[in-house]
């Protein structure tokens, strides 16, 4: 322990705060971190890394484009939602109803669509069906900000109720197939390559913006500048959008063959980059955008870190909670309709299984704690990628459900665990 | 007196050494059927740092959540600058001029220094961003003019910090927002000897830069090591206004425990013509 004394230092990060070696401060910086318990999306990225080798050898099949294509398609939709348990675990609450939520939305769009039916058209479907569910959202959030109602108990009656109402309403039908092409094609375009390369370069470029602006902010206002970090960012950024799309653009899917081609061959078609992939981005870059860079994502860290200083700061608590089960519906009903397009159907069993506890489950792992005003959108993505590929690699390896569920349990225990350590190691660091 | 008015005349209001920047006239307040304060009298000027103190249930934190617009009052004027003011809430407050810094910070442990000193109120751009360097710069600003060097990055989170650093932000923070009067209930409650040192230090500074603070605390030691006078209350009653330099402890101590409730002539005369 050092005293007050000692760390004493000049200038409170001012430029002048003799950072003559700078990579040396990022490292110790890092390291610094580690030691306190702030690890950041490091276990995540390294287990995913772990679990990816252990696949590639033991799995036939799994280390291919197209199964990484796959991976994309199926963690789509938990991604999507597990995007919107961030902000409500960031708010430290719990929304237990969007697994039913996500079925209400696929429902209302399905419906919607039935060409001898109302017969709308696709963006009309998926809006409403948004609308339906972020009302919905509102209104538990109304119920745990206004009345006080626990959250855990406005979502597990929400659980229920969105569960009855879809059973009721599918009862008869049983199943509702979906034609519209706009919704469907949330799950099942692929860009072509030459876009999917244009895509790669557009976001890598917008990044490279982004990140000039906040340099060229900083230095206008004067302050001190790290390039190392800010390189290696945008080059990671940039191997990573063209590597997705280097991998995608080499993914092929069976396909039919032209006349005259020999029964031994195996025709395919290629695929590129999906548009659900482009979705993720955008719901991960725009919700970043939202918990990172504007006031109300301060307010909601803020309210999940300590509610009464929040309000004590002036901040409308009630209004950040609400808003914030709205968002969490939102997402549900974005998930949902990815998942019913990937079906092409809504059936009885929609929004239901392993969903809810998948999307919560992403979120954790992913280093959101459920205490509270820590964790980062960007946390379900990794979460919902290493459920994904746990799930597609076990079932490629002919391994039983029975085992998914099992090995995605230690994991979650696991990433848990070491949240709650990492807790522990960053309080003794603190006073 | 005649002399004194013409000078604030001349001057403007900015010469506020002897008008009171707050003055507080015979403010009573009940809660149901208990009696919290009775004809109250109390004031500030800027530059000085006005302790108050009494014993428990003397009535200090009811005073000052009066002041902070928490609780309303029953009878009673508030005059700020002169002028009488009537504050209903805490937004009332808080564009008068007077922040208060609680006993148990009110700070956000998840969140960096920058984000809690700015904490519901943010600088933002019309696209809802977020003003970081803005923010930043204007911390270190506010920090080094406080003279707070102890912290090393102004990016680490609040719950990394101790409770002197911890202490200095919430003063700061409720100093960088062009505050006139700033409230510190118990400031030192927590803190082991160097870093009451160390915040002491800091209420000593305010009151340099020309603020109005009023300092809450039950140390006696801390008291005559900072405050200019010392306003002593006694079940919910006035029972004596002491200068620094002309008392003891022992008198305050006397005060606190056996003070004779009075009015305090000359502060209820001093002032009420001066201004239409």
């Amino acid at each position: 322990m050092s005293t007050d004394a000692e760390i004493v230092a000049p200038g409170i990060g001012l430029p002048e705060g003799g950072d003559a070696d700078e990579s040396q401060t990022f490292w110790q910086q890092a390291l610094g971190n580690v030691k306190s318990g702030n690890l950041g999306v490091l276990p995540v990225v390294v287990g995913e890394i772990l679990i990816v080798a252990y696949f590639s050898f033991t799995a036939t099949n799994f280390f291919t484009a197209s199964n990484f294509v796959n991976v994309i398609l199926q963690m789509a939709g938990v991604t999507m939602i597990a995007f919107g348990v961030v902000f409500v675990l960031l708010i430290a609450e719990i929304d237990l109803s969007i697994g039913f939520l996500s079925g209400i939305a696929a429902l209302t769009a399905a419906e919607l669509q039935l060409p001898d039916g109302q017969n709308w058209p696709g963006w009309a479907c998926i809006l409403a069906a948004l609308a339906v569910v972020a009302v919905i959202g509102a209104a538990q959030g109304t119920f745990v900000a206004k009345v006080g109602v626990p959250s855990f108990v406005v979502t597990l009656a929400g659980l229920l109720i969105w569960q009855g109402v879809i059973l009721k309403v599918l009862q008869v039908r049983g199943v509702i197939i979906i034609e519209e092409d706009w919704i469907n094609k949330t799950a099942t375009y692929y860009f072509s390559a030459t876009v999917s390369w244009i895509i790669a370069a557009v976001v890598t470029g917008l990044y490279v913006l982004g990140v000039l602006a906040g340099v060229v902010g900083k230095r206008r206002a004067g302050l001190e500048i790290r390039p190392l970090p800010i390189i290696a960012r945008v080059v990671g950024v940039a191997v990573l959008a063209f590597g997705v799309v280097a991998v995608c653009t080499h993914a092929t899917k069976p396909a039919a063959c032209p006349e005259g081609t020999p029964l031994t061959v195996n025709c395919t078609q290629p695929l590129g980059l999906p548009l659900a992939a482009v979705l993720m981005l955008v719901f991960l870059v725009a919700l970043t955008y939202l918990a990172k860079r504007t006031s109300f994502g301060r307010h909601v860290y803020a309210v999940g870190g300590n509610a009464e200083a929040a309000r004590r700061a002036g901040i409308n608590v009630a209004r950040v909670r609400i808003l914030v089960f709205t968002i969490s519906g939102i997402m549900a009903g974005v998930g949902g309709i990815v998942l019913a397009a990937r079906l092409q159907s809504v059936n009885l069993n929609v929004g239901g299984g392993t969903l809810l506890l998948d999307s919560i489950s992403a979120a954790v792992i992913g280093g959101v704690s459920l205490f509270g005003g820590r964790g980062e959108v960007r946390g379900a993505l990794l979460g919902s990628l290493i459920i994904a590929t746990i799930a597609n690699g076990l079932n490629i390896g002919g391994y039983s459900t029975g085992t998914i569920y099992v090995v995605t349990g230690v994991i979650l225990l696991a990433a848990v665990t070491l949240d709650t350590i990492a807790r522990r190691l960053q309080e003794r660091a603190g006073r | 007196m005649f002399a004194r008015l013409s000078r604030s005349f001349l001057e403007g209001p900015t010469l506020v050494s002897d008008t009171p920047l707050l003055e507080i006239r015979d403010l009573s307040k009940t809660f149901g059927s208990v009696q919290a304060l009775t004809d109250v009298d109390f004031e500030v000027r800027s530059g000085e740092v006005m302790a108050l103190v009494g014993d428990n249930g003397a009535g200090k934190s009811t005073l000052i959540k009066c002041i902070a617009g928490i609780h309303g009052y029953d009878s009673g004027t508030i005059l700020f600058n002169g002028d009488e003011v009537h504050i209903h809430g805490p937004k009332d407050s808080a564009r008068l001029g007077i922040e208060v810094v609680y006993q148990d910070l009110a700070l956000c442990d998840n969140l960096d220094v920058v984000q809690n000193m700015y904490l519901g109120r943010e600088a933002r751009d019309f696209l809802f961003r977020l003003k970081e360097p803005v923010m930043e710069q204007h911390t270190v600003e506010t920090l080094k003019g406080l003279r707070v060097t102890t912290i090393r990055s102004i990016r680490q989170a609040v719950a990394t910090l101790s409770g002197g650093q911890r202490q200095s932000v919430a003063v700061a923070r409720a100093v960088m927002w062009n505050s006139k009067l700033v409230i510190l209930d118990e400031p030192t409650a927590a803190l082991g000897v160097a870093q009451t040192e160390q915040v002491l230090e800091l209420v000593r500074r305010l009151a340099d830069q020309g603020l109005a603070v009023v300092l809450i605390s039950h140390n006696l030691h801390d008291i005559f090591e900072t405050a200019t006078r010392i306003t002593v209350l006694r079940l919910g009653r006035n029972v004596g206004i002491y200068e620094r330099a002309a008392t003891t402890q022992q008198e305050v101590v006397q005060a606190i425990t056996a003070g004779i409730p009075t009015k305090v002539a000359g502060i209820a005369a001093s002032a009420p013509e001066v201004v239409s």
